[in-house]
C-alpha cells in the first residue's frame, strides 16, 4: 500500500486503517438507523399489546411487528456485526483491509436489500413477520431484499477472512490471532453457513412468489429457514461474547484465564449450534423423536456448555485482573469496585448477566423436547429472545458504541450523565418487559396476537386476569426500555454531530478524505502486534472465587427453574 | 490481553485453572442430565408427542373432517354456524384449522382417550389449548395424530398461536370435556 494509511488513536493506542475505518463507520451508522426504525415500531407493538392502550389497528399492528422483528433482528444486528468484523480484523491485527472496494459493494448490497425489504413492509402486503412461513405469501421484493442483504453480508464475511490471510502473509502480528479476533472468526464462519441456509430456502421462496415454482413445502421451509433464523442468533452470541472479552481487555486489561478453554468454547459453537435450529420444530409433525432429541440436546447442550464456559471465563478474567490491582477483600470487592459508572463496562456486564440468567436458562428449558409443549409460540418465546438479543446482543453493542465514539469517530460523548444511566434504564426496562412476557407466556398468552380478549371471535374465551395484568406490566417495561433505546440513539447520533472533536480534523467524513487534508493518517504500517507478556502461572494468581460463587448461583437457579417447568408439564392432559 | 495474541506460542498446552476445570465438569454433568431427562420422560412421563404424522392433502383432510361431523354432530353453536361433535371414546377425531376458525367444536369425555388428527386447510396455524397450555404447530399437507386423554372437565379454548393473516386474532375454537 502506498502512502500513509493508518492513524493511531491516542486514547486507546489502536491503529485504524483509513479504508477500514470508513467501512466501519458506514456499517455502524446504518446499524443505528435501523435500530431507531425497528425500535420505534417495537414501542408501537408494545403499546398495542398493552390491553389498556391497544394503540394500532390489527393490520398496522402486524405490519409494525414484521418491521420491528426484521429491522432489529437482521438489519441492526448484521450491520453492526460487519462493522465488528472490520474492527476485529483490520484494527486489532493492524492490517490493511483486503479489497475495500469490494467491501463497499457489500455495503451497497446490504443497504439496498435492507431498504427494499423495509419498503415492502410499508407497502402493507408483506406483513408476514420475520419468519415469513409459507404458504403465507409476501411480495417478491420482500424476499429479494433479504437475498440482496444476505449476499452483501456474505461479501463482508469473505473480506474478513481475506483480511486474516493478508495479516498472516504480511506478518502484522506474532503468534496466534487474539482471542477477540478468534471469536469474530467464529461468528464469521457461522454467518457463512447461516447465509447459505438462507439462500437455499429464500431463493426458491422468491421464485415461488414470482409464480415460477408451484409450491414450497411448509415443513421443508421451516427446517431450513430455522437453519438461518436460529443460526443467525448464534452469530450474535459469538460476536457479543467476543466483545465481552474485548471490553474486559479494554477496561480492565484482562487476559483470558485460559486461551485453550475460551477458544475451545468458541469451537463448540461452530460444531454444535447449527443443528440447534431443530428446537424450533419440537412440536412440528413429520419429524421423529430421536431426530428432535438428538439435534436439540446432543447438539444444543454442548453449545450451552460453551456459553456456560464463557459465562465463567469472561467475569473470571475480570476478577483476576481486578484482584491483581489489589481488590482482594472478600468474594466480591473486585465487582463492587468495578467502574459501574462507565457505560462500556456496565452495559457489557448487565448484558452478560441478563443474557445468562434469563436468556440462557429460559432458552434451554423451552428447548427441551417435551417442555416445549407448554411454551411453543406463547409470548414466553419473545420473552426469551428479548433477553438474549435485545439485552445480550443489543446492550453489548450499545456498550461498545460508547467505546467506539471517541476511538473510531474521535468525538466526545454528549450527555455523559445520560450515557452513564442509559444501560441501567434500558436493561431495567427490558428485564421488566421480559419477566412479564415470560409470566404471561407461562399462562398461555400467544405471541404475535393483536387481541387476546378475542372480541372479534365468534366463540368466547378469557385468559386469566393475571395474564392480562402481566401484559400491561410488560408494556410499562417496554416503554422504559424504549426510553433507554431512545437515549442510546440520541447519544450516538448526537455525539457524531455535536460531540466535541477530539482531534482538530475529526469529522465523520475525515477517513473518506473529506475535508481533503487528513493529517491524522501518519503511519504507513504499524509495528508488528506483539504477543501478550508472559506471566508466572502460579495457581494463586488466577483465582476467581467470586465468579465461581456466582456461577454456582446460576447453576442452582437453572436446575430449580428446569424442574419447576417439568412439574408444570406433568400437570397437563395426557398425550402420547 | 484478549485483544493481543496469546502470551505463549503453544497456548493449547497451557494448564487449565482449577476453577475452570471444576466449572466445566459441573456444567457438563448438568448438560448430560438435561439430555437424559428427555428419553427418561419418554418412558415415564405422560405428556409426550407421538411421531405419528402423515402427508395429506387439504381436500382429503377436509373430507375426513366433514365425514366425522356428519356422523357425530350433537348440536350447533354460534347461531347454528359451528357444529359440536361428540365422537365415541377411542375413535378418530378430526380438527381442521383454516383461516380463521377451528372446525368443529369437540365434546370429549374426561379420562377417555381419543386419536386426535389435526391439520390445516390453508396456511400454518398453531393449536393452543387453553388454559391447559398445550401448544402444537399445525402445517398444511401434514396430519398430526396424537392420542389425547383429557384429565380435567370443563370448557377449553383453542387459540391459534401461529400468525395466519389479518383475522388471526379472531381464530378461536372450543373443546368441551364432560365428566
Amino acid at each position: 500500500m502506498a502512502g500513509n494509511s493508518f492513524r493511531q488513536c491516542p486514547t486507546s493506542g489502536l491503529y485504524f486503517h483509513r479504508s477500514a475505518e470508513s467501512l466501519m463507520k458506514a456499517h455502524a451508522v446504518m446499524a443505528v438507523v435501523f435500530f431507531l426504525i425497528g425500535g420505534i415500531f417495537g414501542l408501537l407493538v408494545m403499546l398495542t399489546r398493552m390491553p389498556s392502550v391497544h394503540l394500532l389497528s390489527a393490520e398496522t399492528f402486524y405490519m409494525a411487528l414484521s418491521i420491528h422483528g426484521t429491522d432489529i433482528l437482521i438489519f441492526w444486528i448484521i450491520f453492526f456485526e460487519v462493522a465488528v468484523l472490520y474492527f476485529a480484523s483490520s484494527t486489532l491485527l493492524r492490517v490493511r483491509p483486503a479489497m475495500p472496494g469490494l467491501g463497499w459493494l457489500g455495503f451497497l448490497l446490504m443497504l439496498v436489500g435492507s431498504c427494499t425489504t423495509t419498503f415492502s413492509f410499508f407497502r402493507g402486503n408483506s406483513s408476514v413477520m420475520f419468519t415469513s412461513y409459507v404458504p403465507m405469501p409476501a411480495e417478491p421484493i420482500f424476499y429479494l431484499g433479504l437475498i440482496l442483504f444476505a449476499v452483501g453480508a456474505l461479501v463482508g464475511c469473505f473480506l474478513f477472512l481475506a483480511t486474516l490471510v493478508v495479516a498472516k502473509r504480511e506478518k502484522t502480528y506474532q503468534g496466534s490471532i487474539p482471542l477477540v479476533t478468534f471469536g469474530a472468526l467464529t461468528a464469521c464462519i457461522i454467518a457463512v453457513v447461516t447465509i447459505v441456509m438462507g439462500a437455499i430456502i429464500l431463493i426458491p421462496t422468491f421464485l415461488w412468489s414470482l409464480g415460477l415454482i408451484p409450491n414450497v413445502d411448509p415443513l421443508v421451509y421451516r427446517t431450513i429457514w430455522w437453519g438461518l433464523g436460529h443460526s443467525s442468533q448464534q452469530i450474535n452470541v459469538s460476536a457479543q461474547v467476543s466483545i465481552w472479552y474485548a471490553v474486559a481487555a479494554i477496561v480492565f486489561g484482562a487476559k483470558p484465564m485460559s486461551e485453550k478453554v475460551s477458544r475451545t468454547a468458541f469451537l463448540l459453537y461452530i460444531l454444535f449450534l447449527q443443528l440447534a435450529s431443530a428446537h424450533h420444530l419440537l412440536v412440528d409433525p413429520g419429524l421423529s423423536t430421536s431426530w428432535k432429541v438428538f439435534n436439540t440436546s446432543y447438539a444444543m447442550y454442548l453449545a450451552v456448555l460453551a456459553s456456560m464456559v464463557h459465562g465463567l471465563t469472561v467475569p473470571g478474567s475480570i476478577e483476576v485482573a481486578q484482584r491483581k490491582k489489589g481488590f482482594t477483600n472478600g468474594l466480591f470487592e473486585w465487582l463492587r469496585k468495578a467502574p459501574w459508572d462507565n457505560p462500556v463496562f456496565s452495559g457489557m456486564f448487565l448484558a452478560m448477566i441478563i443474557f445468562g440468567f434469563i436468556g440462557g436458562i429460559t432458552g434451554v428449558v423451552m428447548g427441551t423436547e417435551q417442555i416445549n409443549l407448554i411454551i411453543h409460540n406463547t409470548i414466553f418465546v419473545p420473552g426469551h429472545f428479548h433477553a438474549t438479543v435485545a439485552v445480550g446482543t443489543t446492550l453489548t453493542f450499545m456498550a461498545i458504541t460508547y467505546f467506539l465514539i471517541p476511538v473510531l469517530f474521535r468525538r466526545e460523548l454528549i450527555l455523559p450523565q445520560l450515557a452513564k444511566w442509559q444501560p441501567y434504564i434500558f436493561a431495567g426496562g427490558m428485564v421488566l418487559l421480559i419477566l412479564f412476557m415470560l409470566g404471561a407466556g407461562t399462562l398461555g398468552v400467544p405471541r404475535r396476537h393483536w387481541d387476546v380478549s378475542f372480541s372479534d371471535a365468534v366463540l368466547k374465551f378469557k385468559f386469566a386476569g393475571t395474564a392480562i395484568t402481566m401484559l400491561g406490566m410488560a408494556g410499562v417495561g417496554g416503554i422504559l426500555a424504549a426510553i433507554g433505546g431512545g437515549a442510546y440513539c440520541l447519544i450516538a447520533v448526537g455525539s457524531l454531530v455535536f460531540g466535541k472533536r477530539l482531534d482538530e480534523n475529526a469529522s465523520l467524513f475525515s477517513s473518506f478524505g473529506f475535508p481533503m487534508s487528513a493529517p491524522a493518517y501518519k503511519v504507513s504500517q504499524p509495528d508488528q502486534l506483539a504477543m501478550s507478556p508472559i506471566e508466572s502461572h502460579g495457581s494463586g494468581s488466577h483465582a476467581a472465587p467470586g465468579t465461581f460463587a456466582l456461577a454456582l448461583v446460576f447453576l442452582v437457579t437453572f436446575v430449580v427453574y428446569f424442574f419447576i417447568n417439568a412439574k408444570y408439564l406433568s400437570s397437563l392432559w395426557h398425550m402420547s | 490481553m484478549s485483544i493481543h495474541p496469546p502470551a505463549q506460542r503453544v497456548w493449547w498446552k497451557q494448564p487449565i485453572d482449577k476453577i475452570e476445570a471444576a466449572w466445566i465438569g459441573l456444567a457438563l454433568i448438568w448438560c448430560l442430565i438435561l439430555f437424559a431427562w428427555m428419553p427418561y420422560w419418554h418412558v415415564f412421563g405422560k405428556q409426550n408427542l407421538s411421531t405419528e404424522s402423515y402427508k395429506t392433502s387439504t381436500t382429503a383432510f377436509e373430507k375426513k373432517t366433514n365425514d366425522m361431523i356428519a356422523k357425530y354432530t350433537v348440536r350447533k353453536e354460534a347461531d347454528g354456524q359451528i357444529p359440536v361433535v361428540a365422537p365415541p371414546a377411542g375413535s378418530n377425531v378430526y380438527l381442521a384449522a383454516s383461516k380463521w376458525a377451528w372446525n368443529p367444536i369437540l365434546e370429549l369425555k374426561k379420562g377417555e382417550s381419543y386419536r386426535l388428527h389435526i391439520s390445516s386447510l390453508d396456511w400454518q396455524h398453531g393449536f393452543s389449548l387453553q388454559p391447559v397450555n398445550m401448544n402444537l404447530q399445525i402445517l398444511p399437507g401434514y396430519e398430526t395424530v396424537i392420542t389425547l386423554t383429557p384429565t380435567q372437565s370443563g370448557e377449553f379454548g383453542v387459540v391459534c398461536n401461529e400468525f395466519c393473516g389479518i383475522g388471526h386474532h379472531a381464530m378461536l375454537g372450543k373443546i368441551y370435556v364432560k365428566d
